[in-house]
């Protein structure tokens, strides 16, 4: 037991989750008061203990699967819940037979079925929402569809993609829905019809989640827990790179960010109203000496108002970089309080000011939306040219940049062989109060190629790296 | 020392008795909490029922609930304890010829003389109490350091007096809305519990339990769209205290059955944003295809 827990405490430092030796002492300590044949409770024993952030539960949720899933009989489901199963399949069957009305005859347990009858039987299980059934219809699935072989070098999402394409959930959802009109007799309401869809997705997510849990189990089972929890292994939201993320990912980079604003905008007010004192404010001096009979013991200090800067960003919006540029003119545009003005520029080859998309509008990913669709960036051909770009924006707006303005450069520089023009932002920094650029590149690819970042920094404040969320959130945190 | 709860199957029971309908986590947390001797950090979003988890606990206990609500400035004087200046004085005017210094000096430092603010009096009670430390990330990072003591050792070091240990470990909860984040060394003496909203099956339970007289077709409704709603990208989705003021509502319309045009014109009670409203009316009236 206590080879397997530090096995798994290992695993979660593996995974990035930081679990000190207290927290890992905590959780040996909680385990012996929670009984080990409840697996939920077990979980959530460890997960107290020793995951003290929400945002990576999921990572340890992940790992926990990995280890607890084979090892040693007491976390196994039982034999008896395997009969169970087998036995509803059984009664399912002949439900089914007996309504089709068909002579079948024989009914030679689960193996024999034909797609088209599982088909059937998935639709039954999530109309009904039977958890149970659903249970044994993945692993069904999973078993049929899949075609695992033992030693074959091949992730999870493999055989997982190989399994759904056969299940073809997304015509499943068009037949329930479809079902469920039949049922009431009649068209839904827009209201019901959307209740409906929600329900029956919120099933279908919960059978795919079986059936991932099930190939996890097999290939558990078929290579160790620490093979599996290597591959399994997956960065935290913030550690995520803006230019490498998949889909899921940037779901999930989406989802941290508002909280991650809320904290980073809380954290900044707070710096501004706890800097030091302003000089003495008499009035209140005096005001407050009364309870001390006329004698001045408490002075009292004004509140210093510091000027907050302007801020202008200027973001390449190609291809290659747009995500970045996405997540720090979200991430500007939530603070924008810490501001006293705010406004933004995106460029390929072209430049336009986004700054209007901003204004009047609550939602920023909307914003966004416009951003990409509606701004003029394009002036020759829709590949980067940092130099033109540059040159247009010290045309146009040059001189709008004063002494209380900073200016933030966002790009990889990658300027596909055009002129630099790296005059622009010497020109700027003279006049700015100060000048930065961020680059999404991790810096060993800097000045690599095409990429002519040096020549620009040569002439900022400072140019930095990066590549997730975490050096974003710092970055911006130091800007404000 | 004596254990509180049986078993987690316990603890969710109780706690149903007093109307709190606890998930397995909440349960186990709470379980554990009593056996470790651990104080429980509760982290999630707005009106989850974080609070009432603490109030619930205590109700259930039999228990004083103490609560010591948290907010930028807090300090030990208000935290801790405090000397109660204006009694020393007196005390040392009263009988200004007959102690000796040294006398005077023991005196007025002395247990009668200090004021127990909420932490203290946890500590000190005679009776059993659930400690509630609410939103605990309000504080500045430097004023948590006053709750290190009191939560890994249950004492409170007083440097005139000595220190006062417990006469009985309470429970304890802290509460966060995760507005910054906790330092290590908290977090590190807490067991964590995040709770999120709840799954629509116990949103149900919860109306159902909360909201007298309320149908159980009306419930389920009322779960359903709260749930749809939820998944739309809203700026603050939908607490749960906001879903019962959503289902007292319908009961006071007198609605039994929520149609789109009855949704639409309530839903300011479930949303706080015009932006957000605008985006669920829509969403909601306009169908799949």
């Amino acid at each position: 037991m206590l080879d397997l827990l530090s096995g798994f405490v290992q695993e979660l430092r593996n995974a990035g989750l930081p679990v000190s030796l207290t927290e890992n002492l905590d959780a040996m300590e909680a385990v012996r008061h929670i009984p080990l044949e409840d697996r939920d409770a077990f979980k959530y024993a460890l997960g107290a203990t020793m995951v003290k952030n929400s945002a990576h539960w999921r990572s340890f949720e992940t790992v926990f699967e990995v280890y607890f899933s084979m090892r040693g009989p007491e976390y196994k489901i039982g034999e008896g819940t395997e009969d169970e199963l087998e036995q509803m399949w059984r009664e399912m069957q002949e439900q089914m037979q007996q309504q089709q009305g068909e002579g079948k005859g024989s009914s030679g347990g689960m193996d024999s079925l034909t797609p088209e009858e599982i088909a059937q039987m998935l639709m039954k299980a999530l109309m009904n929402g039977d958890q149970g059934l659903m249970r044994a219809l993945a692993k069904q699935s999973v078993q049929r569809f899949a075609g695992m072989e033992p030693g074959r070098p091949v992730g999870g999402t493999y055989y997982l993609y190989r399994t759904l394409r056969n299940l073809d959930l997304d015509n499943m959802l068009q037949k329930l829905m479809e079902a469920s009109k039949q049922e009431v007799g009649g068209e839904l309401t827009p209201l019901e019809e959307r209740l409906e869809k929600d329900e029956y997705e919120s099933r279908i997510d919960q059978f795919k989640k079986e059936i991932e849990a099930e190939i996890r189990r097999r290939l558990v089972a078929d290579r160790g827990a620490e093979a599996m929890a290597k591959t399994l292994r997956k960065p935290l939201p913030e550690d995520v790179e803006f230019m490498h993320a998949s889909r899921d990912e940037m779901q999930a980079l989406k989802k941290s960010l508002y909280p991650l604003t809320r904290k980073l905008a809380a954290r900044l007010a707070r710096k501004r109203r706890h800097g030091r004192k302003g000089p003495l404010d008499f009035r209140n001096t005096v005001r407050h000496s009364l309870s001390y009979g006329g004698t001045p013991a408490e002075p009292k200090f004004k509140q210093p108002r510091p000027s907050k800067p302007e801020l202008m960003v200027v973001a390449d919006i190609s291809g290659s970089v747009a995500a970045f540029a996405r997540f720090t003119l979200m991430l500007v545009y939530a603070i924008q309080g810490q501001f006293s003005k705010v406004r933004s520029f995106v460029f390929i080859d072209g430049i336009d000011e986004v700054t209007e998309f901003f204004k009047g509008t609550d939602d920023i990913s909307e914003a966004i939306h416009r951003v990409n669709t509606e701004a003029d960036v394009v002036w020759v051909d829709g590949h980067s040219d940092y130099g033109h770009a540059f040159e247009v924006f010290w045309d146009k707006y040059g001189k709008d940049v004063g002494p209380k303005t900073t200016v933030l450069f966002l790009g990889d520089a990658r300027n596909n062989y055009h002129a630099s023009q790296a005059w622009v932002i010497k020109e700027i920094r003279s006049k700015a109060r100060q000048v930065y650029w961020l680059n999404p590149e991790p810096k060993s690819y800097w000045n690599t190629g095409d990429s002519i970042v040096g020549e620009y920094a040569a002439h900022t404040d400072g140019a930095y790296e990066c590549r997730n969320l975490r050096q974003l959130e710092t970055f911006v945190e130091k800007l404000a | 020392m004596e254990h509180r709860f049986s078993s987690v199957q316990q603890v969710r029971d109780s706690l149903k008795d007093v109307n709190y309908l606890a998930d397995d986590g909440i349960a186990g947390v709470a379980f554990l909490a009593d056996r470790l001797a651990k104080p429980i950090l509760v982290e999630g979003p707005a009106g989850t029922g974080k609070t009432q988890l603490a109030k619930s606990v205590a109700e259930m206990l039999g228990a004083r609930l103490i609560r010591l609500q948290c907010y930028e400035g807090l300090d030990e004087s208000k935290a801790l304890y405090e000397w109660n200046y204006k009694k020393q004085l007196l005390r040392i005017q009263a009988d200004k010829n007959s102690d000796s210094w040294s006398e005077v000096h023991d005196d007025i430092f002395s247990r009668e003389f200090l004021l127990t603010r909420p932490l203290l009096e946890a500590i000190s009670a005679p009776d059993p109490v659930v400690l509630l430390i609410d939103e605990v990330d309000r504080v500045e990072v430097e004023t948590e350091a006053l709750l290190l003591e009191i939560l890994s050792e249950y004492q409170v070091s007083i440097p005139e007096l000595g220190t006062i240990t417990a006469t009985q470990i309470p429970m304890v909860f802290l509460t966060s809305n995760n507005t910054r984040e906790l330092s290590e060394a908290l977090k590190r003496r807490c067991l964590y519990l995040h709770v999120d909203y709840p799954s629509m099956e116990r949103e149900k339970e919860i109306v159902l339990a909360k909201v007298p007289d309320i149908t159980e077709n009306l419930a389920d409704q009322v779960a359903r769209i709260v749930r749809s709603i939820r998944q739309l990208d809203l700026k603050k989705a939908p607490s749960v205290s906001e879903t019962l003021d959503w289902a007292r509502t319908m009961m006071l319309l007198n609605i039994d059955s929520i149609d789109a045009q009855t949704a639409k014109e309530t839903l300011h009670v479930l949303l706080k944003y015009q932006s957000d409203i605008a985006k669920a009316a829509k969403e909601l009236s306009v169908g799949l295809t």
